[in-house]
């Protein structure tokens, strides 16, 4: 069901992503000013990215299932957050490596980027526990797609929040730098965003494949115990 | 529906003051993180940045109390089957436990804030008191929103008590981030430039928001 297309998707996955890091070393510039330790850059803000994506796509088949009753899409929801919240740990390691290389501190807490992605990044830590102190499999599903889509809202809000509270230092890769950026650098940048949008697909699809397999698994072997107990033997 | 709102609302009011469980718990907790600021800061009197934060932290670890009370009286006594057979809106039970817990805020900071006044502040409140009033009823009514929610999210679940304050505290970041950059200029010394009309904006936004967010998935919470 979910397995369609999972196989040349998973090779366009690892030729973008070797591109990508191919470009990374050997293509791209070096940083006038901040050296070697730039390129963290290349998975940093893709990693970020796409997990804010992955966050908000939660968010939007959260509604769906809401609106269909389908727990397939409960089950994409699911999936796309749970891999959102691994990406988000990555983004905030790589983000504290990257800090500390370029301003000296692990930590910066006037750095509003930095610190709306921990706030959405503990808040969706909560959608675990929320979503395993529900037993009712229909009502699990039915109450972390509620949860899904308000967090989903809380997002942009949380972002405008803190940038409006905090000072602005932290490099606007999209909105303002971006622009800025010489060709090398950005073919890089983009064909690392591709690779990371990629993997995340791939690993969507394919936990999704999984979980639905070990359902039906469980499907048939509840099936199976229960016609043993039918006819005995 | 209004009628079905208004009706749950008066059986929470009415029950809340027979019981008195959550209004007294929340104005005797504000007080006690009060004296454990006191300590914790080793501070007798403050003001500025401060003062607003620690008052606005304290009121809503103060408002997880009363979310997690919200749903107590159905839950232990069964009542939400009774409430939930009724031929009644979900929307109107939503409106009816935000306005409990909007007027169990205003009733606890009836109380929290002249005592703040009293116990902590430095400088008086007598001058700016239509401004802390404006910001505290726009808060009242986002952590109300929210708070309703949040409290119909954890109540179905087995680990409540943990659920609400992990979900409702990030989810009320934005709100706090406005209210104690609001209230920071009303508890200065040396009262200065303000900059009141940009945190109240970024508070109205949230307010409206939640509100709707709330409204609209509100339904699909304590269904069967």
């Amino acid at each position: 069901m979910f397995s369609k297309g999972l196989a040349p998707l998973a090779i366009a996955t690892v030729v973008t992503l070797t591109a990508a890091f191919a470009l990374v070393f050997f293509y791209a510039p070096l940083d006038a000013d901040q050296g070697f330790v730039q390129k963290i850059f290349y998975i940093h803000v893709p990693m970020a990215i796409v997990a804010l994506g992955g966050f908000v796509a939660g968010g939007i088949f959260g509604i769906r299932h809401l609106r269909s009753g389908d727990a397939a899409w409960d089950l994409r929801s699911y999936v796309a957050i749970h891999l959102s919240i691994i990406l988000g740990l990555g983004v905030l390691v790589t983000g504290a490596i990257w800090a500390k290389a370029s301003w000296g501190h692990y930590w910066v807490w006037d750095e509003p980027v930095l610190v709306s992605f921990l706030v959405v990044f503990l808040l969706y830590c909560v959608y675990f526990p929320l979503r395993f102190a529900i037993e009712d499999p229909e009502r699990q599903a039915r109450y972390s797609s509620v949860f899904a889509i308000t967090a989903g809202a809380f997002v942009p809000l949380n972002f405008t929040a803190v940038r409006l509270a905090e000072a602005l230092t932290h490099p606007r890769v999209l909105s303002q730098t971006g622009g800025d950026l010489p060709g090398e650098m950005r073919l890089t940048f983009l064909v690392a965003l591709a690779g990371m949008i990629l993997l995340f697909v791939t690993l969507w699809k394919l936990e999704l494949t999984a979980k639905h397999a070990a359902m039906q698994l469980k499907k048939l072997r509840r099936r199976r115990a229960e016609r043993r107990e039918a006819v005995p033997a | 529906m209004l009628r079905a709102a208004a009706t749950i609302l008066r059986k929470d009011l009415l029950l809340e003051l027979r019981t008195k469980e959550a209004v007294p718990a929340m104005t005797l907790f504000t007080i006690t993180v009060y004296v454990l600021f006191h300590f914790g800061l080793d501070r007798n009197a403050l003001d500025g940045d401060l003062a607003s934060g620690v008052l606005w932290v304290t009121l809503l670890l103060a408002a997880v109390i009363g979310v997690t009370r919200l749903f107590a009286a159905e839950r232990e006594q069964g009542g939400i089957d009774a409430l939930l057979l009724a031929p009644v809106d979900r929307t109107a039970l939503f409106l009816a436990k935000a306005s409990a817990l909007f007027l169990f805020l205003v009733a606890v900071e009836l109380v929290a804030v002249p005592a703040y006044d009293l116990l902590l502040l430095g400088p008086g409140l007598g001058g700016t008191l239509p401004e802390l009033l404006v910001i505290l009823l726009l808060a009242n009514l986002g952590i109300a929103a929210v708070g309703a929610l949040v409290a119909a999210l954890a109540a179905e679940t087995r680990t409540r008590e943990l659920i609400v304050p992990l979900l409702l505290l990030p989810l009320l970041l934005p709100l706090l981030i406005s209210c104690a950059q609001a209230t920071e200029p009303l508890m200065r010394t040396d009262q200065g430039p303000e900059d009141l009309g940009r945190w109240l904006g970024l508070l109205t936004l949230y307010d409206v928001v939640f509100v709707l967010v709330s409204v609209a998935v509100f339904d699909f919470l304590l269904e069967d």
